[in-house]
């Protein structure tokens, strides 16, 4: 068994990064208030989150102060703990559907279950910016980006079908993949994807070893 | 621009030609109807069905219909371990199998702060590059046929042989290499296999040249793709188009260049191509000449092979521990990337697959709006599109 060298040692050698936190600043000056957190990974990335009022200004901040011209992809995260996927260490599905607790949140944390992530990127300075924003509960929507990146549209789509989320100003806010009539959003955690219901999975018996190694 | 004297006239052929097209259409009512193009139809290469509104010859309206392909894989990725994920998205392009691989297992290196010995990433980068051979020439063959030439595409799957059976010879696999793990590779190189790679990357040279003269230098397909689908770089750009569209649009950017993920790019000796014109031609042209440039990287690749481990120290069962990560890189088709949320787990806790023909794809009904029907295949045609990658 192969010793594990994985952990939290992020910090060592951690040196400032001085073009992000430059980008974060610029975020932070464009959007005022509506901009909440960010986190810097050095040489990494960038993540910000922002209020769900700012979401179409931090993209057009992006784009203009920052030169963020391509539309990288927008999607959305539903933070809920899933009530059927498999726990860390089972060896076969949850069965019990666990309550829905509190939501542990990612990079530049987050307060409610669904929220939105787009990624732009300035094919001059080579550098990306993951944006976010929570959505309420109560209140799933969020406005179009379509008038600033056009891409916008499908990934919206997608984003629409898969978790239900609704965007204002969509001209076209049909199904993309999923035929007309199919009930249910797909990609949240609550979708039981139905090939484990009626099959269990065989477990984690098959991991493979590595050339070389011998088992132990 | 680097348009010589018979292509200007050509060009101003074909602006003649449309304004007294125009013009008849002013003089003469015609009707509209809805043509549906596909999903059975061989100018699509895939379940991809479109419904043209046509005003005469012109189009008006232009809708791509997808989803008869939709595997879910972001869903089904939530409950694998990662060593599984890797034989899912191998069937995301499957022309360029590997390098959907690539990606997804930097962005978990990433998330586990491993990194793969220089041999493994040197080898990883020498059949990517011989992923995006493979697929790329099947693009040159095929959108040859799909404008009326048939030999092309003939050349291009007997040629394409070569570079398949050395994927083969590597990993075993032809279509679906599943080679790649978090840390390294699977196995190293068998004995032999530099030396016929390395004419294999010889054969395709000629291979390119040949298209060079029968395909560019064509008289009928330059007629066609001359001043075709013409995409300005900054629209490409909004609607996230990536990789050779954008190059032909004159837009230098190149992830194997710019972006930061470990590979052993940056220390070959290469050069991204890009054209100014935008069309359909130009898209054509730089991915010519980006199969001619990666066979001479190959070569590259395979002389500095240094040697070493082809796996890093990881743990046997491969627990990612919790964050969030996005690695990208250039695929054949374009950026494709995974932004991976983990929370420390067997499975991760979301995937999301970022692939390059669902954005090239999107520009479509903006690009197609006023074409005539014949452009129609052109202009999907240089687009460039596997419908795995559109459907995931």
């Amino acid at each position: 068994m192969s010793s594990t060298e994985t952990g939290a040692d992020a910090e060592a050698g951690a040196q400032p990064d001085r073009r992000r936190e430059d980008w974060a600043d610029k975020m932070a000056d464009a959007l005022g208030e509506g901009c909440l957190e960010h986190h810097i990974i050095p040489g990494s990335d960038l993540w910000v989150r922002v209020t769900r009022d700012s979401w179409t200004g931090a993209a057009t901040a992006a784009r203009d102060r920052l030169g963020c011209a391509f539309f990288d992809w927008l999607s959305a995260i539903d933070w809920l703990p899933s009530p059927y996927g498999r726990d860390m260490d089972a060896q076969e599905d949850n069965p019990e559907p666990r309550a829905a607790g509190a939501t542990e949140q990612g990079y530049a944390g987050g307060e409610t279950r669904f929220q939105m992530v787009m990624r732009l990127y300035s094919v001059t300075d080579h550098l990306g910016i993951t944006i976010k924003a929570d959505l309420p509960d109560g209140d799933l929507s969020i406005d179009t980006l379509i008038p600033i990146f056009a891409g916008a549209n499908w990934h919206e789509r997608e984003a629409w079908e898969m978790f239900g989320i609704r965007f204002n100003g969509h001209p076209d806010l049909r199904n993309i993949y999923l035929p007309g009539e199919f009930e249910g959003n797909p990609l949240r955690k609550d979708f039981p994807l139905l090939a484990r219901r009626v099959k269990p999975w065989p477990g984690i018996v098959d991991v493979e070893l590595f050339p070389g190694e011998e088992d132990s | 621009m680097t348009a010589s004297g018979t292509d200007q006239r050509q060009q101003l052929a074909y602006v003649a030609a449309q304004a007294a097209d125009a013009r008849l259409n002013v003089e003469i009512e015609t009707e509209g109807m809805t043509l549906n193009i596909g999903p059975q139809h061989p100018a699509t290469h895939g379940t991809l069905r479109l419904v043209a509104r046509l005003d005469g010859e012109q189009v008006v309206e232009a809708e791509p219909i997808m989803g008869y392909m939709h595997r879910g894989y972001e869903k089904l990725a939530e409950v694998r371990t990662y060593p599984q994920i890797t034989t899912l998205i191998n069937r995301i392009d499957w022309l360029g199998s590997f390098a959907n691989e690539v990606p997804f297992i930097l962005a978990a290196e990433k998330l586990m702060e491993v990194e793969a010995p220089p041999r493994a990433q040197w080898i990883r980068t020498a059949l990517f590059e011989l992923s995006r051979i493979a697929n790329i020439t099947l693009f040159l063959g095929d959108m040859a046929v799909q404008l009326g030439a048939v030999t092309p595409v003939f050349m291009a799957f007997r040629d394409r042989e070569f570079v398949l059976n050395q994927i083969e010879a590597a990993t075993g696999g032809r279509f679906h290499p599943n080679f790649d793990r978090i840390g390294g590779l699977k196995d190293d190189l068998p004995r032999g296999w530099i030396e016929d790679t390395k004419q294999a990357m010889e054969k395709m040279r000629n291979f390119c040249d040949e298209f060079e003269e029968l395909v560019l230098g064509n008289e009928i397909f330059q007629a066609r793709c001359r001043g075709i689908g013409i995409v300005p770089p900054e629209v490409g750009l909004a609607y996230g188009l990536s990789g050779a569209n954008v190059r032909a649009s004159g837009v230098d950017w190149d992830l194997r260049r710019d972006g930061q993920e470990a590979l052993a790019y940056d220390q070959i000796d290469w050069r991204v191509w890009t054209h100014p014109d935008g069309d359909s031609f130009a898209r054509y042209w730089v991915r010519l000449q980006e199969t001619r440039e990666a066979t001479h990287m190959v070569d590259q690749l395979l002389d500095g092979l240094p040697p070493g481990p082809i796996m890093a120290k990881v743990p046997r069962i491969i627990k990612v521990p919790g964050g969030e990560a996005y690695a990208a890189t250039e695929n054949p088709l374009g950026e494709m990337g995974y932004y991976i949320v983990s929370k420390g787990d067997l499975v991760p806790f979301r995937v999301k697959i970022r692939s390059a023909s669902f954005s090239n794809m999107s520009i479509t009904p903006w690009l197609l709006k006023g074409v005539y029907v014949p452009d129609i295949i052109t202009i999907l045609a240089s687009l460039y599109f596997i419908l795995g990658d559109i459907d995931r």
